[in-house]
Formats: C-alpha cells, structure tokens, sequence
C-alpha cells in the first residue's frame, strides 16, 4: 500500500488527465461552439492543474491568467462576433477524410507512444527546486534567454498592432474617386468579383457618389 | 519535494500525445474557423505539458522546460490575437466562417 500522499497524487491526476481527454474531444467533436469554448477553458483550467503537480505554480498562474482570463474570452467573443447560423452545405469526400485523418492521427499517437516508452530517460533527474522556481525563471530570463525575452516583448507588440489593424472596421481613407469615406470591406465585396463565392448570399453595394 | 514514483513520466508524456493528436484531428475536420483556432489551443498546450514533465522529471534543478512553456504561452496569445483578427477580416469579406469556402488562393 503505498503512502497516503502518492496516492492522493495518483488520484488527482487520474481525475486531471481524464477531464484534459475528455474535455479535448468535447471541444472537437460537440456541434454546439459555445459549449466547446467553454470545455475548452475547462481543459485549459486542468491543464493548470497539470501544472501544479509538477511543480509548476508560477506557469500554472499564468496559464490561468492568460488562457483561461485572455485567450478563452477572445474565442468567445469571437464566437458572439461571427455567430451564425448556417448550414454548412456538404462537401464531397467527408466520410473519406474523416477516416483518412483519423488513421494519420492514431499513427501519430502511436509513434508519440512508442518514442515516450521506449526511450530510456535519464530518470530520477536531480530534485526539483520547487517553489524556487520562480526565483530560476528570474535568473533564466535576465540571463541566458534575456535575447529571447525581449523578442518575446517586440512579438507581443507586432501582434497587439497587427491585431489591430487586421479587425479594425473603420478605414479613415477617402476614395480617389468619388471623395467619400470608403470602408475597406464593402469596397472589396462591390470592386472584386473573386471575393465574393457563388454560393453566399450577397447583397450588391449601392455605390452612389 | 521530490518526483513522484507512483505518477511516471510517461503517463504525462501520454496525456500530451492524447491531447496533441486530438487537436490535429480537430484541425483536420473542423468545418468553422474558430474551432480550427481552439484546436491550435489544443496542440500547443500538449506541447506545454510535454516541455513541463521534462522540466520536472529529468531537468528539476535548471527547470530550462518552464523557460520555454512560458515563450510558448507568449507565441501562443500573440496567435490567438491575430488569428482571431484575420478571421474577423475574412467573415466581414466572405459573410461566412466555412473552411470550405475560404478557397480564394486554391489553384
């Protein structure tokens, strides 16, 4: 009978990995969006969880914090942002490509499993610091990944602008040929006859100048 | 603190495999656009898991694993942010978040 605390820790990450899988597929395969946004910030909250367990807590923190607390309420607003109902019509080869991708899939997993338990690792490492390791991140990101680290910060902010001028809807340009205010999309939809698909149901722009 | 002896590494190494190949699966199939996105989500964080057991496991001293989850997590919410706003940009074009109909530099 192994020792109280192990167990615990068995159980717990039994109950973790479980509600990962579970909530993994959910969010692949429920036909509801809204539900599978919400799995996923439940996923993510396990994956924490994850985390915890290997003494992680400062990456378990931050993992809530930006997944769940920024990246979650970005698909759901993207979600409330481009929420219609439509019908997808069927496209052909679906069954096929269904089989097809899930054989790819379970072929990878094989190969993921095969590499993780036939490779001898280098077990036991040395004792993990634990709750130290906030201070080794520190020494890490000022030190040997400071290059890295301020990357990472240039990264954010080309993101942050392009983020901003991809989902802006307001264009403060005027057309050189009427001298009206344009918006850029409806212009793209009246003027480009390749943007518009056969099958959508578009409303032709009434350009009067 | 030390590793536990009764959760082995590779249980996490399969968590991470299971979690990684469900999200291939879902970028594979899926027809809206923002799943496609949420199963990015998916992959990247069966990456993390993979890089934090190794930090834990076998690298607990110099934990280089968390280092790297973190820059992940950084690329990851940069992702998420510009993913988002292209697909913002192509439902105001095409009025639609059908992957089937995103076809405009197919052949």
């Amino acid at each position: 009978m192994p020792p109280i605390a192990e167990l615990t820790e068995l159980i717990v990450f039994v109950f973790l990995a479980s509600a990962v899988v579970i909530g993994a597929l959910g969010v692949v395969l429920l036909p509801n969006i809204v539900y599978a946004a919400f799995l996923l910030g439940g996923v993510f909250l396990a994956v924490a969880g994850l985390y915890l367990m290997l003494n992680a807590s400062f990456i378990a923190a931050a993992q809530v914090l930006i997944y769940v607390g920024a990246v979650n309420v970005l698909i759901l607003f993207a979600i409330m942002l481009v929420n219609k109902k439509e019908a997808m019509a069927a496209s052909p080869g679906t069954g096929l490509r269904r089989i097809l991708s899930s054989a790819v899939c379970v072929g990878l997993l094989i190969l993921l499993l095969r590499v993780a338990f036939t490779t001898p690792w280098a077990l036991p490492g040395p004792a993990p610091i634990g709750e130290d390791a906030v201070i080794r991140l520190g020494e890490h990101f000022f030190s040997d990944y400071l290059l890295p680290f301020e990357l990472a910060s240039v990264l954010l902010l080309m993101a942050m602008i392009g983020a901003i001028v991809l989902a802006r809807r307001d264009v403060f340009s005027t057309d050189v040929g009427t001298g009206e205010a344009v918006d850029q999309a409806l212009i793209e939809k009246a003027r480009s006859p390749l943007l518009v698909g056969k099958n959508i149901n578009q409303k032709p722009l009434e350009t009067n100048p | 603190m030390n590793t536990s002896l009764l959760v082995p590494l590779e249980a996490y190494l399969t968590v991470a495999a299971l979690l990684f190949c469900i999200g291939v699966w879902g970028l594979i199939n899926s027809r809206n656009a923002v799943r496609v996105l949420m199963s990015i989500e998916l992959m990247l964080n069966g990456v993390n898991i993979n890089l934090m057991a190794f930090s834990s496991y076998l690298d607990g001293y110099e934990i280089r694993g968390q280092v790297y989850a973190i820059f992940v997590i950084t690329v990851a919410a940069a992702e998420a942010a510009v993913g988002l706003a292209i697909l913002l940009s192509l439902y105001r074009n095409r009025d639609t978040v059908d992957m089937e109909q995103f076809n405009l530099l197919r052949w």
